[in-house]
């Protein structure tokens, strides 16, 4: 596939919040407002896009050539947590800013079940190296955009009067629901349709 | 006895907690998936529970979290090859979702918050009681989705009876409402679910 279709596959056709499930804690749990959703959105778009390549590589290039391919789980998960250590060591260091921004949801990452969906995907798919990358890529972008426009939802939501019991979460969820609705005009006829 | 019992309605991990989301919402499009990934994941759960209770003295405290992901993870690597060798229809439509397992919140939290400052005994009670409550919330949530959005309850078929595994509603079966059984569906009634549940401890403790 080419590389502009994996784009927009993972960005609106399958996206990872709205399409597949994966990462919803952080869906409900980091939506509040504008600024700590982009925070979140960036923080996993970085994470995703090294984790993709660099499990890509520890598959490819470590555990085929030994043939324990069933290692799969154990390692990727490991890289993913010594990943997201080891690049918020490097941006604390150089970049006290950027760390400012994404500091606190750096560990939260670790136990984001899109990070290794990705990573997971990325191999079952048969994809190779600059395909694995793009794809990392393109669905934190996704995952970005389904964060941000929820915060924003939310945001909206706080002035609005809600049902005692709809108060929080659950409304979310149906906010939730109501865009990924919307989100199903994406399809892969549209793929077919943009790039042939 | 309270271990076993507060997961199911008082701690539920998914209505209460709002822990373990992307499975309980991704595989809940059929009955028989639930079932299965909520067996799966008690078992991860109390074998990961036993294992981490019983090594709380000798993980030091600064690599907890790393030790405890390797516990969980080798034991998801176990379900994920059970699986695929005795049961691999329901593997094929897990699919990612069984090594998945491994980021579930659930599985953590417990580790974190009962495991590590629990009894062994306590701790499988605890993983045993969790696990049922997350199963049953699965079902739940399957039970909904499918009936409304294939109009069928699929279940392991027995083949002694000649049942094969398949219960159809008449009525909705021919007309079902197909987005149930879409992402958009799973998310509204999982909300509304949520709703219901807030509203009944509402009422209870007026």
């Amino acid at each position: 596939m080419s590389y502009i279709g994996i784009l927009i596959t993972y960005v609106f056709i399958s996206n990872l919040i709205l399409s597949q499930f994966l990462g919803l804690c952080p869906f409900i749990g980091v939506s509040k407002d504008l600024e700590s959703a982009s925070g979140m959105g960036f923080a996993v778009t970085f994470v995703m896009t090294i984790a993709s390549l660099v499990t890509w590589m520890v598959y490819h290039w470590v555990l085929i050539p030994l043939n324990v391919e069933y290692l799969q789980t154990v390692t990727f998960i490991l890289t993913i947590a010594s990943l997201v250590q080891l690049v918020e060591m490097v941006v604390q260091k150089y970049s006290p800013a950027l760390y400012k921004a994404l500091g606190i949801y750096l560990p939260l990452i670790t136990t984001n079940c899109g990070v290794l969906g990705i990573a997971l995907i990325n191999i079952n798919q048969g994809y190779n190296l600059m395909e694995g990358f793009m794809a990392g890529f393109s669905a934190g972008l996704g995952f970005m955009l389904a964060l941000i426009l929820m915060s924003s939802i939310r945001v909206k939501m706080q002035t609005e009067r809600v049902p005692k019991a709809f108060k929080g979460i659950p409304i979310a969820f149906i906010s939730g629901g109501l865009m990924a609705l919307a989100f199903m005009a994406f399809d892969k006829a549209l793929l077919t349709n943009l790039i042939g | 006895m309270k271990e076993l019992t507060k997961g199911i309605y008082r701690e539920n991990p998914i209505f209460v907690l709002v822990l373990g989301l992307c499975p309980s919402l991704a595989v809940t499009t059929q009955v028989v998936n639930g079932i299965g990934m909520g067996i799966g994941t008690m078992f991860v759960l109390i074998c990961s529970n036993i294992m981490i209770s019983l090594l709380k003295n000798v993980i030091p405290d600064e690599i907890h979290i790393p030790a405890y992901i390797v516990v969980i993870a080798s034991f998801v690597t176990i379900l994920d090859l059970m699986m695929q060798a005795y049961l691999p229809a329901l593997s094929a439509s897990l699919g990612v979702f069984v090594q998945l397992i491994v980021v579930n919140c659930v599985i953590l939290g417990r580790a974190e918050a009962f495991a590590s400052k629990h009894g062994v005994w306590d701790s499988v009670k605890d993983g045993i009681g969790m696990g049922i409550g997350f199963t049953l919330s699965l079902v739940l949530i399957a039970l909904i989705r499918e009936s409304l959005g294939a109009g069928t309850i699929t279940l392991f078929p027995i083949e002694s009876l000649g049942f094969n595994g398949e219960i159809r509603i008449p009525g909705l079966v021919n007309s079902p409402a197909r987005v149930m059984t879409l992402s958009a569906g799973a998310l509204l009634v999982m909300g509304y679910l949520k709703a219901a549940i807030n509203g009944i401890n509402e009422r209870k403790g007026r």
